[in-house]
């Protein structure tokens, strides 16, 4: 299957490894992976603030750059981004030919574990990691997409891992885009019930779909210098840790 | 509610953060509810079924309500009801003021109603010497601490047991006491007394029938039934959206309302209301009154993406599922309704410019549109309203008020950003040259702010430093990775 990887700004600039790990993750899915370097934001911060205008011509050079390599299917390793695409139609009420163009690009753009579980049908890519991990459901991911059972079964794949769920595990980290500096306050008050709940969890990794919950979820673990370390799936799933004898065949 | 800036949303969430006693309270009322409309849920086994008829109810009301309205005003008329129409909150309270008047009354009782809040009914009523008596507990409570509800469903969810022993102590002359049912002894014996001396009785109303010229009011506390039979005259206020085509079409919404509102299979008591009594010997009011008010709801009716908000039956189940609200409670958003729906319809009813920070007090998460029995779509409604403060739209769905002013910082960097990302040579270029600079506020591979000039620099970053460390930029980008190396691991 051909698959053209939509990284996204922040993957790219700030959390490389995500990418690199989810070329990792799909190519021994057996996919061919197609990156085109044109490609820069999907233009949520605009959409999301209410610069329409500003979103209009990100979605447009968007699907331009996407249709051109016609791959099978379009993958990211964000949920929200991922989203983001699939909101796209709104952005042309008036405008049929490119409220189409938006529609079909989006029927086929997946959000990674989604792809691998639903479409390709994989959930044990291979990979060992040690320890005790929780997962963060992202907003979008989970309530736009409907991404829920599948990051859960390929975790539990994972040789070495102990999955808990988290009690709050659907409930959102505070992020919010711009909203996490409008309002840091607030946005920071969200965050700490997720902190609280990952350290009574006793994980070693907290794992999530999106780059900028992770941020989130890190900048204030690091803050208050805990130990839990912030991975994103892409990364665990690319992850081959030895595992100690203990873990084998948990 | 007077202009609400974002800098005043932010001093009051921050008073609201400050609060240990607040956010206990918030943390206990937000869980209990949650968990509570989660247990009842699973009394019904076709609750995706009942929340796809009961907006489509809405949706098929709100394309004829026209229709509907004057059916349900012929058929109340004809049972006995008067109706009475209000443009706006001004003309709802005149209506009122006229009607306690015309029947002399003095003693007045009023229910928990929403759309008097929003009305500010008490506060026209007080002027003119006639303080009606709140006689929803919790509605009496926050009416003798002279405060506002900080919840639709339950409005003095932000005081305490101990405040309300103090408050009573204060003001009834009992002794202090942590006993509830000490204190709601005390509360009884004074409202009834209230009741027994009413002339006229005031309320808001859940739903109206078109087909009957029924109104329906459900509540716990047996207040209501008083409030609406006891004196003789009753007057019911009513925003125009509450109308429900069928008296078969309660079925569905009385499965909803109290399963997502409070929790429960169903409400204590169910007033369903048709007229007047029919002859002198049955019980209830001589009089009733129906005010239908508009009040800014016809404009949120004519846009096809804003129409939904008039879906909304105030169960209040988005406040308590919202990570926003559970944090900073109902006052911090300085209007009648907080909470999600509150961001939604606050500024359409009061006009954008004077509550432009509303539809930005959200993450976006969509836990509202998740529990929202009716399926408004919230998340939808907030990016449609921030696209209008930005667009400076004040167009069919905000109050006719001057021009919208986002910061022009803002726009700025909304710009420097749409210009600098559509290019990939720009973009690399840009983000290479802040690469540079980050050094000078990097510190072991993080960026926290000790220094304290970067948030002069950038205020977005000093604003996220502030409670967190922030990711510097990787040293290398994935597109440069991917450059070097193609075809084998990047």
């Amino acid at each position: 299957m051909r698959v053209s990887l939509f990284i996204t700004c922040l993957i790219d600039q700030l959390w490389p490894s995500i990418g690199t790990s989810a070329v990792e993750v799909l190519r021994r899915a057996g996919c061919e992976v197609v990156f085109d370097e044109r490609q820069t934001c999907c233009g949520q911060p605009a959409f999301n603030t209410g610069y329409r205008r500003e979103a209009r011509g990100f979605a447009q050079r968007f699907i331009e750059i996407f249709e051109e390599a016609k791959p099978d299917v379009i993958v990211s390793p964000s949920g929200s981004c991922t989203a983001m695409v699939h909101h796209f139609h709104q952005l042309f009420p008036d405008d049929e030919t490119w409220r189409r163009r938006a529609e079909a690009l989006a029927a086929q753009t997946y959000e990674l574990s989604a792809l691998l579980v639903n479409v390709l049908g994989v959930e044990d890519v291979g990979a060992s990691f040690s320890g005790r991990v929780a997962w963060h459901d992202a907003c979008h991911g989970l309530r736009d997409l409907g991404v829920h059972s599948e990051p859960r079964r390929l975790i539990r794949k994972v040789r070495g891992v102990e999955f808990v769920e988290l009690h709050n595990a659907d409930s959102c980290c505070g992020f919010g885009g711009t909203f996490s500096v409008k309002y840091p306050e607030i946005s920071v008050a969200i965050l700490d019930d997720k902190i609280d709940a990952i350290q009574k969890a006793g994980v070693r990794a907290i794992v999530s779909g999106d780059a900028s919950c992770l941020m989130q979820i890190e900048g204030r673990l690091t803050r208050t210098h805990s130990a839990v370390r912030v991975m994103h799936l892409a990364e665990l799933l690319a992850s081959h840790e030895p595992i100690p004898q203990t873990y084998q065949g948990a | 509610m007077d202009h609400l800036t974002p800098e005043t949303f932010k001093q009051n969430a921050r008073d609201a953060l400050n609060d240990p006693q607040l956010r206990s309270a918030l943390r206990n009322l937000t869980k209990t509810f949650g968990d509570r409309r989660q247990a009842v849920l699973a009394s019904v086994d076709n609750w995706e079924d009942l929340r796809e008829r009961a907006r489509s109810i809405k949706d098929e009301t709100l394309a004829h309500l026209d229709k509907y309205l004057e059916a349900f005003a012929d058929n109340a008329e004809r049972a006995g009801a008067r109706i009475h129409w209000a443009h706006d909150a001004a003309e709802a309270c005149r209506i009122v003021i006229r009607l306690l008047q015309e029947c002399s009354a003095t003693n007045i009782v009023k229910s928990k109603s929403m759309a008097t809040e929003e009305i500010h009914l008490n506060a026209a009523l007080e002027e003119i010497g006639l303080a009606p008596v709140e006689t929803d507990l919790g509605e009496w409570i926050i009416q003798l601490a002279h405060e506002t509800p900080s919840h639709i469903v339950v409005p003095a969810i932000h005081k305490s047991k101990k405040q309300i022993a103090e408050l009573f102590g204060e003001k009834l002359g009992i002794e202090p006491s942590d006993d509830v049912a000490v204190l709601t002894g005390a509360a009884r014996r004074v409202l009834r007394q209230r009741f027994a001396e009413s002339h006229a009785g005031i309320s808001g109303v859940n739903f109206g029938v078109a087909e009957t010229g029924t109104i329906l009011i459900l509540e716990n506390e047996g207040n209501i039934r008083l409030t609406t039979s006891l004196p003789r005259v009753h007057i019911a206020l009513m925003g125009i959206e509450k109308i429900v085509p069928r008296f078969a079409d309660l079925d569905v919404f009385l499965k909803l309302l109290p399963r997502s509102g409070t929790g429960q299979q169903l409400t204590a008591y169910q007033s369903l209301i048709t007229g007047v009594k029919r002859s002198p010997g049955d019980e209830g009011p001589d009089e009733v009154h129906i005010i239908l008010m508009d009040n800014g709801r016809s404009r949120m009716l004519a846009h096809p993406v804003t129409r939904q908000s008039l879906a909304c039956i105030r169960c209040g189940a988005c406040l308590n599922a919202c990570p926003v609200y559970q944090q900073i409670g109902g006052h911090a958003y300085g209007s009648v309704y907080p909470g999600p729906i509150g961001a939604v319809i606050t500024p359409q009813l009061m006009g954008l410019s004077r509550a432009e920070q509303l539809p930005y007090a959200s993450s976006l998460c969509g836990a509202c549109r998740e529990v929202c029995p009716v399926k408004i779509d919230i998340p939808e409604l907030l990016l449609h309203l921030r696209a209008e403060v930005v667009e400076g739209t004040a167009s069919a769905t905000a109050a006719p008020d001057g021009p919208m002013k986002r910061k022009p910082s803002e726009r700025l960097a909304f710009r420097f950003y749409a210009f600098v990302w559509s290019n990939p040579r720009r973009y690399e270029r840009g983000l290479k040259i802040a690469r540079l600079l980050q050094r000078f506020g990097v510190r072991k591979g993080r960026i926290d702010n000790a220094r304290g000039f970067i948030s002069r620099l950038v205020p977005p970053l000093g604003a996220w430093t502030a409670g967190r460390d922030a990711r510097p930029l990787a040293p290398r980008s994935f597109r440069e990775q991917w450059r070097d190396n193609p075809g084998g691991r990047p």
